[in-house]
């Protein structure tokens, strides 16, 4: 058996706690308190205790899906991406860039934020993007 | 925040809470409230409902929903006729003084008891106790900003704080809890549109300049629509297409009917998520992400301390990181993006977004992260902000008067209805309800009503009561409690099968932050079996 721990940080709300993940041969066993970590000093509420259950939920998507004929089908990266470049790119040259919205993420990483923001002024060419805050 | 949450502990002598329900929503925040209380510090709950964290205060009031603006200006009012607020602090750091003073001379407590249903001897208080014991810290929610007078309230957070030198202290400030892990940093990182990373605004011809030519291509420097508008511009055929990532927004936006209406007019949606959400089902194109624990970033909490979330395990079947699916989107329409990992994202965040994260490296970040400001290498990060002198200069008082939330209770429709969130669940319910041991806390949804309020309408526990507004109508199951007001309701938000937004309103919302009024709306309320 194969045991390590890795520190993350909640991904519930704002506080921030750190954690560590027990993962045990190559999968995320369980949630502990850091207990170092300036913010939670080894506390966790019921959340975080169980922050691995989504994580390692049957329900999580499995890969991408494309919509054919009012149904969602599986589809390897490479057709789902290319079908939304190519939707997006008529869209826009129809329509303009203005007539596309992006809306980013609260639960997504800075650097997954910055490429969203950046994705929808660098190449999509407009400034309509905006997420939950105030959700 | 302002400041930090350690010094809610260590540093504060009083902590006024307003519109935060704290140990259910901020669970370790709460415990630094508790442990301050321990450590002799004065707590202070203004909440229209009885939440936890009142039963443990030295004061507690139940304001009418929607009277903050009131309710702050008349503890203003008395902190100013006894001189418990701090001239040389105004004179030094403040402005526009004497127009906020002008103002708030005619919220005297009796006038502002009518309004809020406070007595007047409990506003004088809660003026006391929080300009009496140094430094005071100052923390709200949703419960604050979630109004159509949202910016009045947190401007009167914030008149409030400043009156009695709170800002710029050591266990003071003006202390607003984020509800999601990455608020903050999707904020900081641009996620807005009218601004760059770093607040550097679209409109302005040398941050335009500077992101132009980073990323090789001239950007628009025509602000963009808030969620709010872009809903709008969807039903009037504006809006073509969405690129949805990691939100739910048809349960967590206003009005459920209005949206789904304009949802369909759209002739391509995108969506990009870990969970096939109630959004996602109506996607033309669903991009499956790794969740945490399956790829390597960094989060910014809401002490505004930046921290790494490192991978654990290998992303889910055929699911890929966020920022490998945007780059491969990108390249495919013609903008190569070729990162070979989050840590040169990172790196290219800090060299674009100098004053706040300049300074940071993933190897600085280590295991506890630094707080922004951290403009250098060598900068130990920034505990409280506005230290010396505020952001702006000179810290601005608002004249503020109070306004009335957009639905007052009437005739046809004589409760006010609430929401928020429960201890067990998170936000739209995506990542909890799939979560064994949270799902087993709270099954589905319910109604919170005043015993009295059930007497009246004759209903049980756990009967099923029909609720009705302007917008529409939903069942659900009763809870008789009297951590509700008679004539308040509450629902939480995280029940796809009980949405609270088949009853908000998409037209009630703050003129200047777009935020909707989901704290305040009227309702009729009636019992479904005889």
């Amino acid at each position: 058996m194969d045991c390590e721990f890795v520190p993350s940080v909640c991904s519930y709300c704002g506080t921030g706690c750190g954690v560590l993940f027990e993962v045990i041969d190559g999968r995320i066993n369980r949630t502990l308190p850091l207990k170092s970590h300036p913010v939670n000093q080894g506390k966790l509420c019921i959340k975080g205790w169980n922050l691995h259950e989504y994580i390692n939920s049957y329900m999580r998507l499995k890969g991408p899906l494309v919509r054919e004929n009012g149904r969602l089908e599986k589809a390897t990266w490479d057709e789902a991406v290319n079908q939304a470049a190519r939707r997006f790119t008529r869209i826009k040259e129809e329509h303009g860039p203005d007539s596309i919205g992006v809306l980013v993420s609260a639960k997504i990483t800075n650097e997954e934020n910055y490429l969203a923001q950046k994705f929808t002024r660098a190449v999509i060419g407009t400034n309509n993007v905006d997420h939950c805050a105030r959700l | 925040m302002t400041n930090s949450i350690a010094e809610f502990e260590h540093d504060s002598k009083a902590i006024f809470v307003i519109g935060s329900n704290t140990t259910a929503c901020h669970p370790l925040i709460a415990s630094r409230i508790i442990q301050a209380k321990e450590n002799g510090a004065k707590l202070i709950v203004a909440d229209p409902r009885n939440i936890q964290l009142a039963r443990l205060a030295d004061l507690s009031v139940n304001h009418r929903l929607g009277s903050d603006v009131a309710l702050l200006n008349g503890m203003m009012h008395v902190i100013i006729q006894n001189q418990w607020h701090h001239p040389d602090y105004i004179a030094d750091r403040c402005e526009d003084f004497d127009a906020f003073k002008a103002v708030i001379d005619m919220y005297t407590p009796d006038r502002v008891s009518d309004i809020t249903g406070v007595a007047p001897k409990d506003i004088i208080r809660m003026a006391e106790l929080y300009s009496q014991n140094a430094p005071a810290a100052l923390l709200y929610a949703m419960g604050i900003t979630q109004h159509t007078t949202g910016v009045d309230n947190v401007k009167s957070c914030c008149n409030l704080a400043m009156l009695c030198g709170n800002v710029g202290v050591k266990g003071g400030g003006i202390n607003p809890l984020r509800g999601q892990n990455n608020v903050q940093g999707a904020c900081d990182m641009g996620g807005l549109p009218n601004v760059f990373t770093g607040y550097q605004p679209v409109s302005d011809p040398g941050a335009n300049k500077k992101f132009s030519d980073a990323w090789g291509v001239e950007l628009s420097s025509t602000p963009g629509l808030t969620i709010t508008d872009m809903i709008e511009a969807i039903d009037q055929k504006k809006i073509k297409a969405m690129y949805i990532i990691g939100e739910n927004p048809k349960l967590s936006d206003p009005d459920w009917n209005h949206l789904n209406h304009a949802l369909k007019k759209l002739e391509f949606l995108l969506v990009q998520d870990i969970f096939l959400s109630e959004t996602a089902q109506s996607a033309d194109v669903i991009f499956a992400s790794a969740a945490l624990g399956e790829r390597d970033g960094t989060f910014t909490n809401t002490e505004r301390r930046c921290m790494r979330a490192r991978k654990a395990q290998d992303p889910v079947g055929n699911t890929l990181p966020d920022w490998q699916i945007i780059s491969r989107l990108s390249s495919a329409m013609g903008y190569a993006m070729d990162y070979d990992s989050a840590e040169t994202i990172f790196d290219e965040i800090t060299g674009l977004t100098e004053k706040s994260y300049g300074g940071m490296t993933y190897e600085r970040l280590g295991i506890n992260g630094l707080q922004w400001p951290c403009p250098n290498p060598d900068h130990p990060g920034t505990p409280y902000l506005h230290k010396e002198t505020f952001a702006r200069g000179k810290g601005k008082f608002h004249a503020i008067e109070y306004k009335d939330p957009a639905e007052l209770a009437c005739g046809e429709y004589p409760f006010l209805l609430t929401t928020g969130r429960m201890f067990a669940h998170f936000h739209t319910g995506t990542m909890t309800r799939v979560s064994r041991h949270l799902d087993v806390e709270q099954k589905t949804g319910y109604v919170e009503i005043h015993p009295d309020d059930a007497m009246t309408i004759k209903i049980k526990s756990n009967d099923p009561v029909l609720l009705t507004s302007r917008r529409g109508q939903m069942e659900v199951s009763a809870r008789i409690t009297t951590d509700v007001m008679p004539g308040n309701l509450f629902l939480p938000i995280h029940f796809g099968e009980n949405p609270t937004n088949i009853l908000t309103s998409s037209n009630a919302f703050d003129p200047l932050a777009k935020i909707p009024e989901f704290k305040v709306g009227a309702v009729r309320i009636e019992r479904l079996i005889q």
